[in-house]
């Protein structure tokens, strides 16, 4: 117990074991969805509820815990559940992708290679990769149970048809272990050969659509392609202006309103490491001067 | 020198101590009590208990004044809490046949026995402010309480099941009727299932779903056949005792409405039932629930199904208000990931085109020169 007067990790300990459930059934068909009966979190729903569940079902008091919104530690949301749990589960928390033991995340999979000692927590907000061929759960579930992915690939090639090329850019659907379409949640497709053969677990919760979803490590994921139009990832002509990554995902920094930008690194973690190791971008700092100011925080 | 943008931890801490601020605003004016919420805003408490799913008057005054009036919110917070209660027991069906009556009315016949009871209600209220109630002091003058009891009210569809001009009451079988508490939702569900779902959904919705059925869009003629409001007895079994015994009551509102139905292969034509039931005095959505139920029960009665209101995936999946309210402000959370890369797709994709355009343009010169 802690001072909130709840539960550790927020959560009963029955709703806990039900969650413990889902999670194995998951691990055990790997890209199956599988309905738990998730409860109203003191989160809204669309806000991670999901993973915050399946974080609180599998954290304990040895986890050190890291959370990322859009890559970043300090975006406000991650900010918010990181706190939550620190609050609840008295658990420690870091920013250090290499010390985590669990990483719940929106959007982003850290740059930083996984272990086999970390479990990733992808928060959901739509699970099911069908859901924009076909809305209805009635059918998406035969769909699966019949393995029936035409409409995907319909889909997919009708974007070269008309743009050239496949021109979806996030949730890019992955097919696990040669079974399940699968979404990834909305992560850049930059990110998508990161879920392939992962040492680590990684752990799907969508809270509001009460689904949870596993890659068990060391699984297959495929981000769907077709042999004349290979499947590829972002990428930029600009390196991070900070730390001169050429090989992370880039966000865009708007600095004037003249058409000034510049491109930054999504995952903070990897940008401050590389910063404080002396990569030096066409406009960051040296490894003293960034050690200074952001000390001075 | 740039660095990163930092300091979402002290925005968060500053924001919430502004959202206080402005929760109890002019610190002149003296400080609402949860007595008063609970005494006189007592429809806004019924509609944050019934859509909360839970009976307690004062967490809903708390959950309002919490919320700065935004029931929505305040629905959100006395669900979180509700989410972590644990489960003591079950109770026996609510008996609204011995209801304590205080508002009983029937459309479907002038006079009936135990009367027509208009009770407190806005009906017949003409609607204009009334200036009177912005000068303080205003104390009703309090009604005499009726010499003679009420008498017994039996139901209006029991007085026309007895000539067999309604459908029977789906004998409550032994079955669990389920919970969408503790069960994820699959399709089709029962309907205990879609009741449970109804009666904790956004009234709004209700409403506009049952009005568009009244519109046409699934046409069912209700009538409402009985509205009543009053408190009823909440009974437990105890596994030791084997017999009910009284905990308490609450208030409900329930709605029968009373549907035309022209039979189909199986079934003579008769009239169909669609059930309301709200906490407290919620009789627009007891009432708005009682259609769509109606509407749902468009596969089980065999009726063709081509309006949103008979589509059950789609009513109730979207009803609830915590769910609908937090996935569409969930867009105000930061997207930039998404967001970049779909500018780096559209910025491709236009320099593509640009350079079909100009490989068109250069194709036209030639062939003009040639």
């Amino acid at each position: 117990m802690t001072d909130t007067g709840y539960n550790y990790a927020y959560l009963d300990e029955q709703t806990k074991r039900m969650i413990r459930r889902a999670i194995l059934k998951a691990v055990a068909i790997p890209g199956y969805q599988v309905p738990f009966a998730g409860r109203e979190m003191p989160l809204p729903y669309g806000w991670g509820t999901g993973g915050i569940q399946v974080t609180a079902a599998i954290i304990g008091q040895d986890d050190t815990l890291k959370v990322i919104d859009q890559g970043a530690d300090d975006t406000t949301n991650a900010v918010s559940i990181r706190r939550f749990f620190a609050r609840t589960a008295a658990v420690k928390t870091t920013e250090k992708t290499v010390e985590a033991t669990v990483i719940q995340t929106r959007h982003r999979i850290p740059e930083t290679a996984l272990t086999e000692n970390q479990i990733m927590v992808y928060q959901v907000p739509i699970p099911e990769p069908l859901r924009w061929m076909e809305p209805r759960e009635t059918e998406t579930r035969k769909m699966h149970a019949l393995q029936e992915y035409g409409v995907m690939h319909v889909k997919l090639y009708e974007d070269i048809a008309r743009f050239g090329h496949i021109a979806t850019t996030y949730d890019y659907p992955v097919m696990v272990n040669d079974r399940y379409l699968m979404a990834p949640s909305p992560i850049p497709k930059f990110d998508n050969p990161k879920l392939n053969n992962s040492p680590a677990l990684q752990l799907f919760g969508a809270g509001r659509e009460k689904r949870i979803y596993a890659v068990p490590p060391y699984t297959p994921v495929k981000s769907l392609d077709f042999t004349d139009h290979p499947f590829e990832v972002q990428r930029w002509d600009d390196c991070c202006a900070l730390c001169g990554a050429t090989d992370s995902f880039l966000d865009e920094v708007i600095t004037d309103d003249k058409g000034g930008r510049m491109y930054v690194c999504s995952d903070s973690d990897y940008c401050g490491d590389r910063r404080a190791a002396g990569h030096v971008g066409p406009q960051g700092v040296d490894a003293d001067a960034y050690q200074r100011a952001t000390a001075a925080e | 020198m740039y660095v990163a943008v930092k300091g979402g931890e002290k925005a968060i801490d500053t924001a919430h101590q502004l959202l206080a601020e402005q929760r109890r605003g002019d610190a002149a004016v003296p400080e609402l009590t949860l007595e008063q919420i609970k005494n006189q805003m007592t429809l806004a408490v019924d509609r944050v208990m019934t859509e909360g799913s839970l009976y307690d008057r004062d967490l809903a005054a708390l959950a309002i004044k919490q919320a700065r009036g935004d029931l929505m919110e305040a629905i959100f917070l006395l669900r979180a809490y509700r989410t972590t209660l644990p489960r003591l027991a079950t109770t026996e069906p609510l008996d609204t046949d011995t209801m304590r009556i205080i508002r009983r009315i029937s459309a479907t016949f002038k006079d009936l026995p135990g009367g027509q009871v208009l009770g407190p209600t806005f009906d017949y209220t003409h609607r204009l402010l009334d200036f009177a109630l912005a000068a303080e002091g205003d104390t009703p003058v309090p009604v005499p309480a009726d010499a003679a009891p009420l008498e017994a009210c039996p139901r209006v569809t029991a007085l026309l099941n007895a000539e067999g001009l309604i459908e029977p009451d789906t004998a409550a079988d032994d079955a669990d009727p389920g919970d969408i508490t503790r069960e994820p939702p699959l399709y089709p569900a029962d309907r205990a299932v879609r009741l449970q779902t109804l009666a904790r959904a956004d009234e709004g919705w209700l409403l506009a779903l049952g009005y568009s059925t009244q519109r046409g869009y699934a046409k069912s003629h209700p009538f409402a056949g009985e509205i009543r409001i009053g408190s009823v007895d909440v009974e437990i079994i105890p596994e030791e005792l084997g017999f009910p015994v009284r905990i308490g009551s609450i208030e409900v509102a329930e709605c029968e409405m009373i549907n035309q139905f022209k039979g189909s292969k199986t079934t003579p034509p008769q009239f169909t039932r669609g059930y309301g039931l709200t906490f407290g005095h919620g009789e627009r959505k007891a009432m708005s629930m009682a259609l769509v139920d109606r509407a749902l029960r468009a596969r089980e009665l065999g009726e063709d199904i081509t309006a949103p209101a008979q589509d059950e995936e789609f009513v109730l999946s979207h009803g609830d208000t915590v769910e609908s309210s937090g996935f569409t402000q969930h867009l105000k959370l930061p997207h930039y990931v998404d967001f970049q890369s779909e500018l780096v797709a559209v910025r491709a994709l236009r320099a593509e085109y640009e350079a079909r355009r100009r490989a068109a343009q250069n194709g036209e010169q030639e062939s003009r020169n040639d």
